[in-house]
């Protein structure tokens, strides 16, 4: 018997591997659109310390006058 | 070494490869999207805008761990599946997936659908989520399913908390409204499942379930249906009075509960030999009503939610 180069398997095989890869595609796509969506609702200040550097708008304002602030310098 | 050579080898020998079909329907389609629809509800009505993108990603999600609780049921139900005729054919007994690959799609789905609801949304509802896969998972289907006939009754809350999930990605928090949908979907279970008990030649007992209908007998389900009834009808309409609520909330449920109780007080009062009579014309009646009850319900939470967007305040 002589092997098959095409088999019922292979189609079977073939469209599987064509949904995964749309949902993967579709997976990026989404995680994509999440990080546009949190970055231009304001929800970006959060992601500013990924690096672990200082970042100067989240820096604590100089105290004045004794007094100790959160708000971030300008 | 063996002699045989590759021109010998017949791939039908591999066991059967799923299709992409096979492993959806392990996620209950079906199911799904009850939960699809009662989740978007809550979030939609919820007083806090979402982005729409956002309530997209936070639906997908919810559906998503549907799924994935679902392929964790039929994993480790596959054993009574194959008795029953009903289940028969579902991917796993009938050989088309692998109960490892089952096993390992559900968790995996229900890893990626409750991270992903923390990231895009809050860890309040990406918490409930969980704890509503767990619950199904294995309080349900490990737990109560095969161990008392109220396996319906508290099994319940799993399909009940969707809205929950729902109104929690929009606000971050549970509130009385919240608790109402749910409490709306957890009291209406029994007495929708109990009436499809009724009319369906079940083999529950073949596969060793108990169910309410062969534990205590079809007189006492009517009862059980009849009392949950009762106790359904004032969370339904209390939920009119909060402020997700609204006259059309209220005349539709005051309409919808009345048709419902009617059906079940016929249903009650009759017995097998007059249901075998009529072909269980009235149990089927009111399984379809609750159909509609459901449906309903959400519906004009929907309608009040744009009434109010557009200026119209609740009562």
């Amino acid at each position: 018997m002589a092997i098959k180069v095409e088999h019922e398997l292979h189609g079977r095989r073939r469209g599987r591997n064509l949904w995964l890869g749309a949902i993967l595609l579709a997976f990026v796509a989404m995680v994509f659109g999440l990080t546009v969506v949190k970055v231009q609702n304001g929800q970006g200040a959060a992601l500013q310390g990924y690096d672990h550097a200082v970042q100067v708008t989240l820096e604590p304002a100089p105290a004045t006058d004794g007094e100790t602030t959160t708000e971030p310098a300008q | 070494m063996t002699d045989k050579k590759m021109s010998d080898l017949d791939v039908t020998e591999t066991p059967h490869e799923a299709e992409m079909g096979d492993y959806f329907s392990l996620l209950k389609p079906r199911v799904m999207s009850l939960v699809v629809f009662t989740a978007l509800v809550g979030l939609v009505v919820a007083p806090v805008p979402t982005h729409p993108f956002i309530a997209f990603v936070a639906i997908l999600c919810i559906a998503v761990g549907a799924g994935a609780s679902g392929a964790l049921n039929m994993w480790w139900d596959a054993d009574i599946d194959r008795v029953m005729r009903r289940t028969r054919n579902r991917p796993i007994p009938s050989g088309r997936v692998q109960p490892g690959e089952a096993l390992g799609l559900g968790l995996a789905l229900s890893a990626f659908s409750v991270v992903m609801l923390g990231l895009a949304t809050n860890l309040l509802a990406a918490g409930l989520l969980a704890f509503t896969i767990f619950f199904y998972a294995v309080i349900y289907s490990m737990w109560l399913k095969r161990s008392t006939p109220q396996n319906i009754v508290i099994g319940g809350a799993a399909g009940a908390f969707p809205p929950m999930v729902g109104w929690a990605a929009a606000t971050g928090a549970i509130s009385v409204e919240s608790a109402l949908m749910f409490a709306l979907i957890f009291m209406w279970t029994p007495p929708h499942f109990w009436a499809l008990a009724l009319f369906v030649k079940s083999d529950y007992g073949d596969a060793g379930v108990p169910m309410l209908t062969e534990t205590h007998g079809r007189p006492a389900t009517r009862r059980h249906i009849f009392v949950y009834t009762l106790v359904l009808i004032p969370v339904a309409l209390a939920l009119g009075f909060t402020s997700i609520g609204g006259p059309i909330y209220l005349a539709v449920s005051v309409a919808m509960n009345l048709w419902f109780l009617a059906a079940v007080i016929k249903l009650s009062r009759r017995d097998e030999d007059a249901a075998a009579a009529d072909a269980y014309l009235a149990e089927r009646r009111v399984f379809k009503i609750s159909l509609y009850y459901l449906f309903l319900h959400f519906g004009a939470l929907l309608v009040e939610a744009a009434l109010h967007a557009n200026g119209f305040g609740s009562l």
